[in-house]
């Protein structure tokens, strides 16, 4: 059995509460069967507001939503068969887990013995197997949040909607369940779409991110491609940390080009600009810059350190670099340190692969 | 240290109990002091006003104290054969002063609820009795009136010997002791309080029901429209509570009297002839119509606040997971809004069995309600202590009605906001 490349399908979306402003702009998504895929994006980015026309509490206000080939605009919510985790879980406080979990069995018409085998399953799915005649004001946040994912998937939905679902929860507990998302998401294979602004969450559990601003997609791509070739300069800024150079092009060829800053120059790899003259911000990952490199770089600096934050597995050195005084450096504390000292000059050195010339802010 | 002793002492050696409760006495003076003058309050207007009601209710003393030396000297009466001239004596004794002080009257009133036709003996004795001659009294009022020789109107004035009574009770229900001294109905035309305790019931009940019908979907509104509307809308439910009852039941009365403007409304549709206007008020109609308007934001109000506390999520998760609109409803919606509806019909019923004014006004005869009856024997016949009874036994039900939801639902689920 294939996968469907275009298992959910965004075509040439627009939607608009108010007539006036577009809040999202001509989407167009394709989501093949059983990938994760986030939308990841500050608020107001329009990514929730997809995430509900494809859940169908919002309509298109132009455009269609396709799943598994059919359009949808017209299927209300309830005849779509996705499952759905909300945010702020959504739990219905006078059910029992057990109650909670058969709901979408009953309203199906599944047998009794059935809907308990269903639910027993879909609860050590979760590993709440005990929990079943709690309600979920009994449980934790933890807990109720694995309650309302077993919820989503317990009637076998197509695909799964995510809203932000560990918003509400510490960070500890939020690592754990991201895993445990992902972990479920692979062994059933189910569909996901996810929603959320945090990029860490977005990072560690996708098979592609949509970054959405301004209610369009700015780069769809792996994980890995998009903390590593971002596209444009805002994916680059939402994702990861990133040292900035606004300057414009003097010269490109064969797939490099420079850069003339206010003070000094360097040279970058061409992604968003074509010809010498044009403006253009240059990106370069905070660990990408190497201190004393010993490998010949293709683009040495001097630099004042001016501030060292210690983190316990890395140290965040801040420079002063070519009149730019935010220029972060990762700096893994190894046992062979470097003399990292507060107003010492030090070589700093990348390679002009890593410095990307995206478009300007 | 502490585990030899026994008890967890604190840094300077106190038990820690004794250093807790110290700590707290004067929080809990300060809690106590602060309650205080509500408690001075509902103590001066509401407990001792419900006490003096509930004596007064069963308080006969005063046919007790005008004839201190007849109900002596009939202590040892049986209640068969005629009393004793000891008896008749006492009693001309007693009612001589009492014609003298000219407080016979109060006495004729009073027998004349426990016999008929006492009234005009009593009067006739009052006349007579001055002419009285010493000794031997029982053949001298024997002679004023026949009726002296009935055994029953002297049982009548021994049944008023106790100075309590549960009568105005038995009253209240049309029923009463009758001779014998057993308690039963009154006759079939005299069963008035019956007929308006079911009526009073069946009024709040419908009025209550009429208010959940209409009020339900407006807090739904209300909970669900974007501020700025929700905001108007709450005006508007809020409008006519802030003007004067009175104001409401008579533009009430305007609207449905049969020439008025809903009755006008119905001619000019052709839904009625003109000269077949139906009768909307001075019935129970006018009283449903009004109650129902003026109680209708004490259940708006509750359904609101729990309304407003449901996530929309809900209702979005019911319909991810498969339900219907309606079954959504149903089983996600409805189920989280009782506690307001528990709040708001308890409150519209509670409201509804004792109000007054506005069935006074539009009720008529039929659509009057048992506080009206009370309002009657407080302003009219001045019967207070049967005011006071069907006032107490108002208040029972209330009392009764609250334990049986408390028993139902459960007080701790109500929420008023």
């Amino acid at each position: 059995m294939s996968k469907k490349a275009d298992f959910v399908k965004f075509d040439k979306v627009d939607k608009s509460y108010d007539g006036k402003v577009l809040v999202v702009k001509d989407l167009n998504l394709d989501i093949e069967e059983g990938e994760f895929v986030t939308m990841l994006g500050p608020s107001g980015s329009g990514k929730t507001t997809c995430l509900m026309m494809l859940a169908g509490f919002e309509t298109p206000t132009n455009g269609e939503i396709f799943l598994d080939n059919n359009p949808i605009s017209n299927i209300p919510p309830h005849k779509r068969g996705i499952g759905m985790v909300f945010q702020n879980y959504a739990l219905f406080p006078h059910m029992t887990v057990f109650e909670n979990l058969a709901f979408p069995l009953k309203v199906r018409k599944m047998s009794q013995e059935d809907i308990e085998k269903k639910v027993d399953k879909a609860l050590s799915m979760v590993s709440l197997g005990g929990f079943a005649n709690r309600m979920p004001g009994q449980l934790s946040g933890g807990q109720q949040q694995r309650v309302a994912v077993a919820r989503a998937l317990v009637f076998d939905p197509a695909v799964v909607l995510m809203d932000e679902p560990l918003g509400a929860l510490d960070k500890n507990l939020r690592e754990s369940m991201q895993y445990e998302i992902k972990h479920i998401h692979e062994s059933i294979g189910v569909t996901v779409v996810y929603v959320t602004h945090d990029q860490g969450e977005a990072l560690t559990m996708s098979n592609r991110i949509a970054v959405f601003n301004d209610g369009k997609v700015q780069q769809l791509s792996s994980p890995d491609k998009l903390y590593e070739e971002p596209v444009n300069s805002f994916v680059a800024e939402f994702i990861g940390e990133n040292n900035t150079f606004g300057g414009e092009v003097s010269e490109i060829s064969n797939g490099t080009c420079k850069v003339k800053l206010e003070k000094g120059e360097i040279i970058a790899n061409p992604i968003s600009v074509k010809s010498v003259g044009e403006k253009t911000t240059v990106s370069i990952r905070p660990e990408r810059a190497l201190i004393n490199p010993k490998d010949k770089m293709d683009n040495n600096q001097k630099g004042k350190i001016e501030e060292v934050i210690y983190h316990g597995d890395h140290t965040r050195v801040r420079l002063n670099l070519l009149g730019n005084s935010e220029f972060i450096l990762k700096v893994p504390n190894s046992s062979q340190n470097l003399d990292i000292k507060l107003g010492n000059e030090i070589n700093i050195g990348w390679n002009s692969h890593d410095a990307r010339a995206l478009d300007p802010k | 240290m502490s585990s030899e002793t026994g008890k967890i002492l604190t840094t300077d050696g106190i038990p820690l109990e004794e250093s807790l409760k110290q700590a707290e006495k004067k929080n809990k003076i300060k809690a106590f002091l602060l309650v205080a003058p509500l408690l001075l309050f509902l103590i001066i207007t509401y407990m001792i006003p419900i006490g003096d009601m509930f004596s007064r209710s069963i308080d006969d003393k005063m046919v007790t104290y005008m004839l201190p030396k007849t109900y002596k000297a009939m202590e040892n009466w049986d209640g068969k054969e005629l009393p004793s001239e000891e008896v008749f004596e006492a009693f001309y004794l007693d009612y001589k002063i009492l014609v003298k002080n000219k407080t016979a009257g109060k006495l004729q009133t009073q027998l004349n609820y426990e016999k008929n036709g006492f009234k005009s003996v009593l009067k006739k004795l009052a006349r007579k009795q001055k002419k009285f001659e010493e000794g031997n009294y029982k053949e001298q009022i024997m002679k004023v009136h026949k009726r002296w020789r009935n055994v029953e109107y002297w049982r009548a004035i021994k049944r008023r010997a106790p100075s309590y009574t549960y009568s105005k009770y038995l009253k209240g229900i049309d029923m009463y002791s009758n001779e014998d001294g057993k308690i039963v109905q009154v006759s079939e035309d005299r069963r008035i309080h019956r007929i308006l305790w079911i009526r009073t019931v069946e009024v709040a009940f419908f009025v209550t029901l009429f208010c959940f019908l209409m009020a339900y979907p407006i807090a739904h509104l209300l909970a669900t429209l974007p501020m700025k509307y929700s905001n108007l809308l709450m005006i508007c439910v809020l409008l006519p509570f802030w003007t004067s009852l009175l104001v409401r039941t008579a533009s009430w009365m305007i609207l449905l009297q049969q020439q008025g403007i809903v009755n006008d409304f119905f001619v000019w549709t052709g839904l009625v002839a003109d000269d077949n206007r139906p009768e909307m008020m001075y019935n129970k109609t006018g009283t449903y119509v009004a109650m129902t308007q003026i109680l209708l934001p004490f259940m708006v109000l509750p359904l609101y606040s729990v309304m407003k506390t449901i996530s929309p999520s809900l209702m979005r998760a019911g319909k991810s997971l498969g339900a219907t609109p309606t079954v959504a409803f149903f089983k996600v919606y409805f189920p989280l809004t009782i506690p307001g509806i528990g709040a708001g019909c308890l409150l519209v019923f509670i409201l509804a069995i004792g109000y007054y004014i506005t069935p006074a006004l539009v009720g008529g005869a039929s659509g009057t309600l048992i506080s009206n009856q009370i309002a009657y024997h407080m302003k009219s016949t001045l019967d207070w202590s049967f005011a006071s009874a069907m006032g107490l036994m108002l208040l029972t039900g209330v009392l009764a009605i609250y334990w049986i939801y408390n028993k139902l639902v459960g007080v701790d689920n109500i929420k008023l906001g």
